[in-house]
This record gives C-alpha cells, structure tokens and sequence, in this order.
C-alpha cells in the first residue's frame, strides 16, 4: 500500500517536473527572442565604432539613415537636398586615403592617419567623412554628424531593407511582413479546402483498399526534408508557374504558397480525418436512422462532432505554414520590395532570418534586427491561434 | 553555401586522426582550392595534416588574430582596421596571394545581348536600367538574380563594378552560387554573377568593358591570367611572419607548378 502510493507520489512529480522543464524552456527562448530583439531600438544604424564626419562650417548637424544612405548611394550629391548650403557632397572614406596620401604621409605604423583625415576634412568644405572612431585626431576640426536612433515606427514602416549597407543600415521591414503574410494566406487558402475535402473523402467514402493506399502515402510527404520540397519547387514548379502565367520571372509569392500548401497538407489531412473518424458510430447511425441520407450525416452530425478536431489540424498546417524557412528560401526570389501581386517575388521572415543569421556578427546591430524580425513573427503566430482559439469557443 | 557548410564539418573531422601541422581557416570561395592542396600535399608527404575550414574571409582574419588558425584564407584583402587589429596585438603579417578568380557576368543562353559595358552593369544591378531594350536587347523586363547580402562574393560585386552603390531593392537574392545558375538558365530575362568555376552550357557569360565599351573582353581564364578581364580578385593566404617556418613547404607547394596545376583543374585562375 504505502509502495504504491510512494510511486504514485513519484510519477506525479515526474510529470510535474517535466511539464515544468518545458514551459520554463520555452519562456526563456521567448525571454531571448525579445530581450535580444528589443535591443534594436537602442543602437544606432551607424556601424560600430565608426564616425561621420563634416566640415565645421558645415550647417547640417542630423541626417536620418536614408539620407546617409542616399548620400553614399550617390542619389544625393547636393548638401541642399538634407538642408544645407548649395555645395556638392565630398565623400571620404579610408580608401580615399591611401589615394589622397603617400604611405609616407601616412606613417610607418599608420600613426599619422588622424592628423591625415582631419587634414582633409579642414580643406574640403563638402566634404562627408565615414572612419573608424579610433581615428578622430584629439583636435578634430571638423564636427560629427548624429544618427538617430532606430524607432519603431521606421522599423516597422521602412520599406528599405539593406542590413549590411555602409554606412548606416537600413531596417525596414514593412515588405518582409507583407511578404509573410501574403504567402501564409494564400497556402491556406490553397490548403485548406483541400485538405478538408481529402480528409472527409478518406474517412466517409473511400473503400478500405483505397484509404490503405493513400493515407500511408499522404502520411510519407510529411517525411520529406523540406529543402527537397524547395528544390522541387525550384526546378519544377518555378519555370512552370513562369511558363503558364507567361511571366518575366517564375521564382514567385505563388510558388512559395503552393509549396507551402503541399507542405502543410499532410498535418492538415491526418489530423482531420481522425477526428472525422472519431466521431462515435452510433451518433451517425441514429442520424441515418431518422432518414437522413449520407451527406446529409455528414454536414450536420460528422462534421459539426468532429470541429473542434478539424480546427486543431487547420491551426497545426498553418502553424507549419507561417515558420517554413528553407522551402521558402529557395522559391520565392527574395527580393525586398513592397508585394503588390502574389506573382512577384517576395522575401519572407523566416528566409530573412535564415539566410542571414549565420553572417551576421554576434550581438551586433544585424543580429538583433532579426531577433526583433522573430518578435514580429512571434507576434504574428501568437494573434492568429489567439484568433482561432476565440472562434472555436465562440461557436 | 550548404555543400561548403558539410565539407567545412568533414573535413576537420577526417583530418584529425592525422598529425596536424597546420589549420588554415576562412573563405568560402577559396575553401575548394585549399582543401584540394591540403588533400595533395598530406598524401605526398606522410605524417602532414594540413586542416582546412570555412566560414568566411572575415571569421579566418579574426581567427589568425586569436590564435586560433594559422593560415587565414580570404578572398579579398585584409582591411585597414584588420591590419591595425593584428599590429596592435603584436603580430607581423605576411600576404600571399595563391591565385585569382574571376567573376563572370551571366545571362540567359537565349538573350542575344553578348557585351556590356560597367556602367551598364551598375545601371542594371543598381535597377536604374530594367529592359533589355535599353542595352541594345529585346524589349524584356531585366530580372537580378544576386547573392545573400553576407557573401563575400556580394560585397566583391558591390564594390567593383556597383561602385559600392546597392544593389536594387527588387535583385532577387539567392542563398547559393549553384541557384543563380540554376535560376538564370531557366529565365528569359536574368543576368546574374559566378565565379569563372562555375559557367556551364546552360547560361551564357557576357562580355565586359571597363573603358566605356572601347574594348570587351570575355571572362575566361586566359584574360584573367593576362590580366585583361577587369571582374578579378585575388585570393589571399594570410599568416604570421614569425610562424611561417612551421609551414612553408606548404606555400611554396602551392606556388609551385604542381600546386598551380590544381588551381587551374579546380576552375580557378593560376598566378602565371
């Protein structure tokens, strides 16, 4: 009697332990995610450790990341255009100056590189100066130009994503968000249906011989690494959708949707088609034994049962849907521009962060801007099963 | 990105059992050559392990400056602040350059244009150029197939024939060097960039000018050699001067004609 109970106490505490482990794991990945992502908006868009430099008679004292952006770009080339004088924009960076002076000049040991730039700052009054801030002579002559902070609203509102453009990167993830979205949605708009139509066919009409068939092989697609699903989509869907639509180029939003519906089929399908089979025996017997005929069942008794089953399965595909990284990666072009068709390239969050995570310096701005892309995309998942959750209790 | 991801795993594992003299670490791009010099040379001369890893220019420069390689291979030159980093720790470094690549401009094979000039090129990547018809083509829409803004071979590009201007918000960005290809040879209006190793029947590769179309020369490994095709790098070994001892039959294999003879089997440009 008193072993049971101890066992009893110890499973109990097994369970509780490991429930625990889990949900403390995943806090703390949810406390990462944003601790490393909020840093964003506390650094500044200018790389690491470098200045920009102006001209001391040189009215302009703040320039936004765009314009500084535009500046080295060579789309500005006049200080009128950021609210200075009537003068072209000298650009100097450490390049220049091994062009403008002898190694000599320079120094053995570099040492006279400070006296080397202020110097040419001093004589050029448009000049626009972008070096390392271990340079800047104890008597710089020239003034320093601020960058302001990231804010969230540029954040979220940019449309320009550059995150390794020197020297200010640009973090606007407007096109990224959309891109995700506009893909998301149209797989499940793509996956659902069909699915449910599979499901509801394998469960109720299918012969036995033929759900033998087809349930193993629908269960084999969700084997499949998804970079082979992103291949395939290359390779094949990529110069069909180019061919059939007749257009400039086949890597598009709806390539990425339709690899993404294949992908979320298979979790869709078994899902719901269990929990169409689920639904007790005798709940469809007495509904045909009333005269109503099969499909009649089967709209108002079978599926309404098995809801709350199908729900879950659509929750679980589209959850799969919203964070596949590498199918994505490889069809949809990836080009950061605001989509305005689903047959146009697109870049989604997961490929961004896929894509450049593994470069981008530890701790550094970069890296925390695609933290903070993993927010928004935490975000985006998070009110969408909040969303379903309150539909399925509604009902 | 992710064969070169899987080697950079195997090959420091195969190698370990072995006797290692030497770690070389850094660049994608030379990553191929060196592993088949290590692979060459540790068979030749027995009791040699010669170690090779990836990672990227950037991770070797800093791993020479922490000790922690002692070759760094980079495919472009070390930077200003680099070199200041490693004088200030007290480190002498030596540059070799082990041999050139060349990156080939590429189109469609059924795009009649065979020849731009560099301006053309920034105009086209930079997206202010976006029909062919504006460079003496079809009348087709221009599509820029690039690579991910951290490959080395994307700043190269940027900074050598973009004029460090960026690149257009609607390039569309590829995570591998074998996708561009892939992509370019099944779409009308593509130009993209690869290395010279990379070139194929399926794309074909432009004529450059870097005079204001006075003169085009073709990316090959005969005019990167002469030096006439203007889209070339070297690619560098980097090591500490007081180290060098430790593995200099190793260099001076590499600079042999056996050792040249590799790098013009593996598709890249010898030094002479």
């Amino acid at each position: 009697m008193k072993i049971r109970k101890i066992t009893e106490k110890l499973a109990e505490s097994v369970l509780f332990s490991s429930s625990t482990v889990t949900t403390v794991a995943v806090l703390f990945i949810i406390y990462f995610l944003f601790k490393s992502g909020i840093g964003l908006f506390n650094v500044s868009p200018l790389e690491d450790g470098y200045t920009l430099g102006i001209h001391r008679k040189n009215p302009v004292k703040e320039l936004k990341s765009k314009q500084i952006k535009d500046i080295f770009n060579g789309d500005i080339t006049n200080w009128k255009d950021v609210g200075g004088k009537d003068m072209d924009i000298v650009l100097f960076t450490l390049d220049e100056l091994q062009s403008a002076y002898t190694e000599e000049q320079l120094g053995a040991d570099f040492e006279n590189i400070p006296a080397c730039i202020n110097d040419y700052v001093s004589k050029n009054e448009g000049v626009f100066a972008f070096f390392e801030s271990r340079y800047i002579d104890t008597n710089f002559s020239g003034s320093r130009i601020d960058v302001s902070n990231v804010s969230l609203s540029e954040f979220l509102n940019g449309r320009e994503w550059y995150p390794t453009s020197a020297p200010v990167a640009q973090f606007g993830v407007l096109p990224l968000i959309l891109g995700t979205l506009l893909v998301s949605f149209m797989a499940i708009l793509f996956a659902i249906p069909i699915g449910l139509i599979t499901a509801i066919y394998m469960a109720e009409i299918a012969s036995d011989r033929m759900r033998n068939v087809m349930k193993p092989v629908i269960e084999l697609l969700a084997g499949i690494p998804s970079i082979v699903y992103g291949f395939f989509g290359l390779v094949v869907l990529v110069p069909t959708i180019q061919k059939v639509f007749n257009l400039p180029v086949g890597e598009t939003a709806l390539a990425g949707s339709i690899i993404l519906a294949i992908m979320a089929l298979p979790t869709i399908i078994t899902i719901a088609e269990d929990s169409i089979r689920s639904t007790p025996v005798s709940l469809k017997e007495a509904s045909l034994a009333l005269g109503a005929s099969h499909w009649q069942s089967l709209s108002r008794v079978v599926l309404p049962y098995a809801k709350s089953g199908i729900m879950a399965a659509f929750i679980l595909g589209i959850g799969r849907a919203i964070g596949e990284t590498m199918a994505v990666l490889m069809v949809t072009g990836n080009a950061a521009i605001m989509p305005s068709s689903i047959l146009e390239p697109v870049r989604t969050i997961p490929a961004t962060i896929a894509g450049e995570l593994g470069e981008a310096p530890f701790g550094g701005t970069h890296f925390k801007a695609l933290f903070a892309l993993g927010i928004i995309l935490f975000v985006i998942t998070f009110i969408f099963n909040s969303l379903v959750e309150l539909l399925k209790s509604k009902k | 990105m992710i064969l070169a991801l899987v080697i950079s795993i195997l090959i420091p594992a195969m190698t370990n059992a072995q006797k290692v003299v030497c770690k070389v670490k850094g660049s994608d791009t030379c990553l191929p050559l060196s592993q088949k010099f290590a692979e060459v040379y540790n068979k030749n001369n027995a009791g040699s392990g010669i170690s090779v890893v990836g990672g990227g220019s950037g991770v070797g420069i800093a791993a020479l400056l922490s000790s922690t390689t002692d070759i760094a291979q980079s495919s472009r030159k070390m930077k200003m602040d680099e070199k200041m980093k490693l004088q200030d720790a007290g480190k002498a470094v030596k540059e070799t350059i082990i041999a050139y690549d060349a990156l080939a401009v590429i189109v469609n094979s059924s795009n009649p244009v065979s020849q731009l000039t560099r301006e053309q090129l920034e105009g086209i990547f930079t997206g202010k150029i976006s029909n062919w018809k504006q460079v003496g083509g079809p009348d087709m829409k221009i599509i820029v197939y690039s690579r991910e803004t951290s490959s080395g071979t994307y700043e190269f590009f940027k900074e050598h024939v973009l004029n460090k201007k960026n690149f257009a918000a609607s390039a569309l960005l590829m995570a591998a060097t074998g996708a561009v290809v892939q992509s370019v040879s099944q779409t009308k209006g593509a130009i993209g960039y690869v290395g010279l190793a990379y070139l194929e029947k399926d794309i074909k590769a432009l004529k450059v000018s870097y005079d204001k179309g006075k003169t085009y020369v073709a990316p090959n490994v005969d005019n990167a050699k002469n030096k006439t095709y203007p889209i070339t790098r070297p690619l560098y070994y980097y090591y500490v001067t007081a180290s060098e001892s430790k593995f200099k039959s190793f260099i001076s294999f590499i600079l042999s004609k056996e050792g040249q003879n590799i790098v013009l089997a593996e598709g890249y440009v010898p030094l002479s």
